[in-house]
């Protein structure tokens, strides 16, 4: 698909030597009357070119506030700081227009609502060309072209047609493709995929997955996914980060996420989750609570509340990130597994 | 109503509605619900499970009567509610109730929580006195997890998604219900909430003897809550049976293909696979296709279910299934019907 892969603007190429995306030390404060809320407590990861990084976390966790600081999207009256490095060119603090010329064009988001992200007045497909004419330097006939191609890219019938339609004429799955075209129209080498299956039914969502899959090797775009839903990180991420209370507390391979945790979190995260394999009427394990005030963060680690393998040091000390050879990283005094701790 | 009979007999219920044309939309009759048979015994839970458009919601409400179902009977605890005034339905009311899944509209943003769960046993004079009534709200609230001294003045934005989903659960629960339909009621709780919140539903379960009807998208949510497993599709009953058999050998291709599409929380385990079980998009409520509406989107379809409408029949014991060609367990499910003839596709 070379007319997908957009022409880039120069002075960008070779920059970073290996990660594509690189946070570090990222944070997020909201001023709400006196109080403060850290809503992204020193996030730093590495997204490397072509690969899928899920980041899971509940309501709260920061996992979407962390990726709209990244896009530059969040409130003027959101106060970040810390450093996000696409490429090396550093995103944090950049102006609103230094930022839209990356945004679009280096590194695209779908949201999860598509019915409230395209515009309802508007034809389908103007909405992608005049994504695309913002961009990239084309006639109004060849973004036409462009923007059908782009409809046809993400699988939709007839899209020649579908271009011509408003977004209430879509089902809910057609309307996430015409999103994900949109995010596509101009080459980006990073997506960020916010809850973008959470509103679909379970069969379009593994049809959207397929998609996203496949365009991005097709493309060999890199794939941020945020979800709540750790099957989802399992079926298709190559790492796992897991948030809480805007932190990262665990991030590893997905293989060895799930075959050896670390974090008492993250198995609480994987104990709750419906599966296939109980019988009815089993309780679930029990965690009590809910996660912290983020105007009142506790001293320690924000889980000790609940967590039941709590001792007096994590309720005093924030725990640091331990990280073993293999790219697994946890924050935890006393991780599960491997004989240490529980 | 003798020992034996269910406590929920759904038979035949019919609920269409008009819809006008939209720039662009086609109206005509949403067939919501067409014809579907079902039984709730007591003490049992049953799931439904369905896509957008499948008619589950629908359903929960026409049983409910709100509003009533165009045709078919309802009975619960053999009295035939489509047949009730309006002021006899009230009387039976508060048997039968119902969980939403936004606590948050759900309940008014004005009151106390104490006034909430208190208001049921007001307006059905459940039970008399002020003081009688706070030592009743106290036991209810007691009961769905929450401290009646703590939670009992705050409103409802002033608690969590669970915190508010339990005031709704013991809103339905003050006037002793047989059975609860729960539509989506823990589809919007984050994982660890809504493990609580089902936690609390087995354990009113088992205390209070209560009956379910327990609606969800989320197959795996429902296989772990219910004793059986209805599936529909676009207003039909795919496939019923007893929850274990549904999932380790449904018969209907819509239920191998939901199952096929659930994310398994296994890195190991194959990806959602959905090519081969179904294709395309859903067909609209609004003139489904002829024959089985399952058709125009299942990989075994052949010209007999473009024809005829498949019926419910039993191929085990409590497993019914409305396909012309169901799987045969023990047979690889891609594999085709006897007979590949596409005639059908169109309308």
């Amino acid at each position: 698909m070379s007319a997908v892969t957009a022409p880039r603007p120069a002075g960008q190429a070779g920059a970073g030597p290996d990660a594509l995306l690189e946070v570090r030390d990222l944070s997020v404060t909201f001023r709400r009357g006196k109080s403060e809320v850290r809503a992204v407590n020193g996030l730093g990861y590495r997204v490397e070119a072509g690969r899928t990084v899920a980041i899971i976390g509940e309501s709260g966790s920061g996992k979407t506030v962390s990726s709209r600081a990244v896009m530059g999207l969040l409130p003027a009256s959101a106060a970040v700081t810390g450093s996000a490095r696409l490429d090396g060119a550093e995103l944090i603090g950049l102006s609103p227009r230094a930022m839209r010329r990356h945004r679009g064009a280096d590194i695209a988001m779908v949201f999860q609502d598509p019915g409230r992200s395209l515009n309802p007045t508007i034809r389908v497909g103007h909405q992608i060309t005049e994504a695309i004419r913002a961009h990239l330097p084309l006639s109004r006939r060849q973004a036409h072209e462009r923007a059908v191609e782009l409809l046809g890219l993400v699988r939709l019938s007839a899209p020649a047609h579908r271009f011509d339609e408003y977004p209430h004429q879509l089902s809910g799955g057609m309307r996430q493709r015409v999103m994900i075209a949109l995010a596509l129209s101009c080459g980006p080498r990073l997506l960020i995929a916010d809850e973008a299956t959470t509103a679909l039914d379970v069969t379009t969502q593994a049809q959207v997955m397929d998609l996203l899959m496949d365009l991005k090797s097709q493309l060999g775009m890199a794939l941020v996914m945020i979800s709540h839903d750790l099957s989802l990180a399992a079926s298709y991420a190559d790492d796992v980060i897991v948030m809480y209370a805007g932190q990262l507390v665990e991030q590893a391979p997905t293989k060895a996420l799930f075959s050896d945790v670390r974090m008492p979190y993250t198995r609480a995260l994987l104990e709750a989750i419906p599966r296939l394999e109980r019988e009815p009427h089993e309780m679930l394990p029990p965690i009590p609570g809910r996660p912290p005030d983020l105007s009142a963060r506790p001293a320690g680690c924000p889980f000790a509340p609940r967590c039941a393998g709590a001792r007096p040091r994590c309720g005093e000390q924030a725990p640091p990130v331990t990280e073993d050879g293999d790219g697994h990283r946890w924050a935890c005094w006393f991780p599960c597994g491997k004989g240490e701790g529980q | 109503m003798t020992a034996t009979e269910p406590l929920l007999r759904v038979r035949h219920v019919v609920q269409e509605f008009q819809v006008r044309s939209t720039s662009g939309l086609k109206g005509g009759t949403l067939q919501a619900v067409s014809d579907v048979s079902l039984d709730v015994r007591s003490g049992e839970t049953l799931g439904i499970v369905g896509e957008t458009g499948s008619g589950k919601s629908t359903l929960a409400r026409a049983i409910l009567q709100a509003p009533p179902p165009q045709s078919g009977e309802v009975l619960f605890q053999g009295t035939d509610l489509t047949r009730l005034s309006r002021q006899e339905l009230r009387r039976v009311r508060p048997h039968l109730q119902m969980i939403f899944q936004d606590p948050f509209s759900s309940l008014d943003p004005r009151w106390r929580v104490a006034d909430l769960v208190e208001e049921p046993l007001i307006l059905h004079k459940a039970v008399a006195g002020r003081a009688a009534r706070g030592r009743r709200v106290g036991e209810l609230l007691d009961l769905v997890g929450l401290d009646p001294a703590v939670h009992g003045s705050r409103r409802p934005r002033e608690l969590s998604g669970g915190q508010s989903q339990r005031v709704a659960i013991a809103r339905a629960l003050a006037l002793n219900p047989a059975l609860i339909i729960a539509d989506e009621a823990v589809s919007s709780l984050d994982v660890l909430i809504q493990a609580q919140v089902l936690n609390l539903f087995e354990r009113l379960r088992r205390e209070l003897n209560l009956a379910y009807l327990f609606i969800a998208h989320d197959l795996a949510l429902v296989r772990q809550v219910s004793d059986r497993v209805a599936v529909m599709y676009l207003g039909r009953l795919c496939e019923v049976g007893p929850a274990a058999a549904i999932y380790r050998e449904p018969r209907h291709p819509y239920t191998h293909a939901l199952l096929s599409a659930i994310p398994k929380p296994d890195p190991s385990a194959p990806r959602p696979l959905t090519d081969a079980a179904i294709k395309g998009e859903p067909a609209s409520p609004i003139d489904p296709p002829s024959g089985c509406r399952f058709r125009t989107r299942c990989p075994r379809a052949a010209a007999l279910c473009a024809r005829e409408v498949p019926e419910l029949r039993t191929l085990a014991a409590g497993h019914e299934v409305a396909c012309h060609y169901p799987l045969e367990p023990g047979v690889p499910p891609a594999s085709p019907a006897p007979v590949m003839v596409n005639e059908g596709a169109g309308q």
